[in-house]
């Protein structure tokens, strides 16, 4: 059986590394990245794939369908892969933001493999991001809960202990977060044209 | 509380949506409204289609193309409610533009002049013009080729007609890879701001009340929450008032602005609103007072002879083969009954009749209806032709013979 040519037709280079990786593992190695600008049709049609996958979010995707339905330099017709047996795998495609297109005529056997692996890449690809937003997130604050501590430090004379309880019990009494409460002492104290 | 989820695309024309949301007519009328942002019409197609979402903000040609199965998996969609009319523009660059009258007040109020100067335009130009549109199965695509054919223009044979979607146009402008586009607002306003290209048409001197967006459902789910949408509706028609009332034009122009919604700047939202357009950049705006309709005219109403007249233009472009059970299909997407349903006691004026013919009111005229005076605008087509829905075989054949 001759090998499946897929494309991955994507803007954020990072995701679509992630999911070539992946199908490299698996075996598919006739994979080619296309990102979705300029004359990227021009190009897929050249390409003749078998697959292609693409993130649900691009707004090419119109763009995309377009072709599909005047391309004459495709050989077969292309359509969006739907297995109505499996209602399940469609909803976990949208979910995870994957949308596949597959020459007419390809078992579902061959195809479902692929989508399957793109989900869990694109699953994980965007659980990847969260964290990395969250660490930048928590990265951020703690450098400005140390700043409200130094202006504590120096302006009242505390220690580093004793100005961290104190944000700290500001914080519980107000009902809000440290980091909130840093991020007042610290614009309350530039204005007062306090300690930066 | 119901929760329900509608996806939209970032333009003006989800107005009626983000005012039911923001301004709490939806959550007045017991919904809990949840929108969802999407970049493309084939993601948004596919929320709605696979389920992930409960309705949806759809170009009306989409509408109908999907359950004709002429757009991907085909799935019975019903749209018994219209959320916009009018509201679209060509706009060209300013190389190809220069072939067109330089009066742009002119340009834009006369559509057939302009058509012409439209169509020796292309022959003038240095390559076919490569022209932009966001949908094979858009209202606008739709209008532009209407326009064109009347100068004697194919569409498909002296153009490239090339699909992007609303936000990219300005860019691939920018870029040189098209020569112009057709798009809803606010996109023609944010090209002529940006100095890439000036407006050669509107839409509402083409076809003064020409169909835009639907709100559209899976008619299964539809037919099986009765109630839940009558409450959608209600809360959507309070939304629709009042996004058509002047007193709220800045406000909405602010709400449409943020970043979750259009996200572009309310200056460039607020002149389809008040329906003065800047044609071209630093000069006196143009004044088209229907540039985009809301509410008034009952222009939520979804007449079924819109619905075939979309069809009679799906047949005229090839894009389907006539037969009656197409026809009845494509009539049926377009849901009167449910609208009567459910807005019947809502105090809003209320069309005695499903089908009218088409482009046949020259001036405002009073028709019938059940409850309060109703009052249609001049809906005319720019060349005058009239659509009659139970005649369009005839429609069409007069159309070619042209």
């Amino acid at each position: 059986m001759a090998q499946l040519r897929i494309v991955i037709i994507d803007d954020s280079g990072l995701r679509a590394t992630v999911l070539e990786e992946g199908l490299r593992e698996a075996g598919y190695d006739d994979i080619q990245l296309v990102p979705p600008r300029g004359a990227f049709v021009a190009r897929l049609e050249r390409i003749a794939p078998d697959v292609v996958l693409m993130d649900l979010g691009s707004p090419s995707r119109d763009t995309l369908e377009e072709m599909l339905v005047v391309s004459r330099a495709l050989a077969k017709p292309i359509a969006m892969f739907v297995d109505q047996s499996d209602e399940d795998m469609i909803g976990a495609a949208i979910d995870a933001g994957v949308s596949a297109y597959v020459v007419d005529g390809l078992r579902k056997d061959r195809v479902k493999p692929i989508l399957d692996l793109a989900i869990r890449r694109f699953n994980a690809f965007s659980r990847m991001q969260t964290e990395l937003d969250e660490a930048k997130t928590a990265l951020a604050e703690r450098k400005t809960i140390d700043r409200a501590k130094a202006i504590l430090m120096e302006s009242r004379k505390l220690g580093e202990a004793e100005a961290y309880a104190l944000l700290r019990s500001a914080a519980m009494n107000q009902g809000r977060r440290i980091a909130d409460v840093a991020e007042a002492l610290i614009t309350a104290s530039s204005l007062l044209g306090g300690a930066q | 509380m119901t929760p329900i989820n509608i996806a939209f695309l970032p333009l003006t024309d989800s107005a009626v949506l983000i005012a039911a949301k923001e301004k709490g007519f939806a959550a007045d009328a017991g919904i809990d409204l949840k929108l969802v942002r999407s970049t493309s019409w084939a993601t948004l197609r596919d929320r709605l289609v696979y389920g992930q979402v409960h309705a949806a903000h759809i170009l009306a040609p989409l509408a109908i193309a999907v359950t004709l199965g002429l757009s991907q998996h085909p799935a019975a969609l019903a749209a018994p409610f219209k959320l916009s009319i009018n509201g679209n523009a060509l706009t060209m660059s300013p190389a190809f533009a220069a072939a067109l009258d330089p009066d742009l007040h002119r340009r834009i109020e006369d559509p057939v002049a302009a058509a012409h100067d439209f169509a020796t335009a292309i022959g003038l130009h240095h390559r076919k013009p490569i022209v932009g549109i966001v949908h094979r199965f858009s209202s606008h695509a739709l209008m532009l080729r209407y326009w064109l054919a009347f100068a004697g223009v194919d569409p498909d044979r002296d153009l490239s007609l090339r699909v992007l979607p609303p936000s990219l146009m300005v860019e691939a402008m920018r870029a040189g890879e098209i020569d112009g586009f057709i798009a809803g607002a606010p996109w023609a306003s944010v090209a002529v701001a940006e100095g890439v290209g000036e407006l050669a048409a509107v839409s509402a001197r083409i076809w003064q009340r020409g169909v835009e967006k639907v709100l559209a459902f899976r008619k299964d789910w539809m037919e099986a929450e009765a109630g839940t949408v009558d409450k959608v509706l209600q809360g959507l028609s309070q939304a629709a008032i009042w996004c058509d009332a002047t007193e709220n034009q800045e406000e909405l122009a602010e709400l449409l602005s943020r970043p979750a919604y259009v996200g572009q700047p309310a200056d460039v939202i607020l002149p389809q609103l008040t329906g003065h357009l800047v044609a071209r950049l630093g000069e006196l705006p143009v004044t088209v007072p229907d540039a985009i309709l809301f509410h008034r005219e009952a222009a939520a109403f979804p007449w079924r002879s819109q619905a075939l007249w979309i069809y009679s233009q799906f047949v005229r472009w090839k894009m389907i083969e006539p037969s009656a059970k197409a026809e009845r299909l494509a009539a049926d997407v377009f849901r009167s009954d449910v609208y009567r349903r459910a807005l019947g006691n809502a105090g809003v004026p209320m069309p005695g009749a499903s089908m009218k013919v088409e482009g046949a009111l020259a001036a405002p005229t009073a028709v019938g209806s059940h409850r309060g005076a109703l009052t249609l605008g001049p809906d005319r087509f720019f060349d005058g032709r009239e659509f009659d829905p139970h005649h369009i075989a005839d429609y069409l054949a007069h159309l070619s013979a042209r």
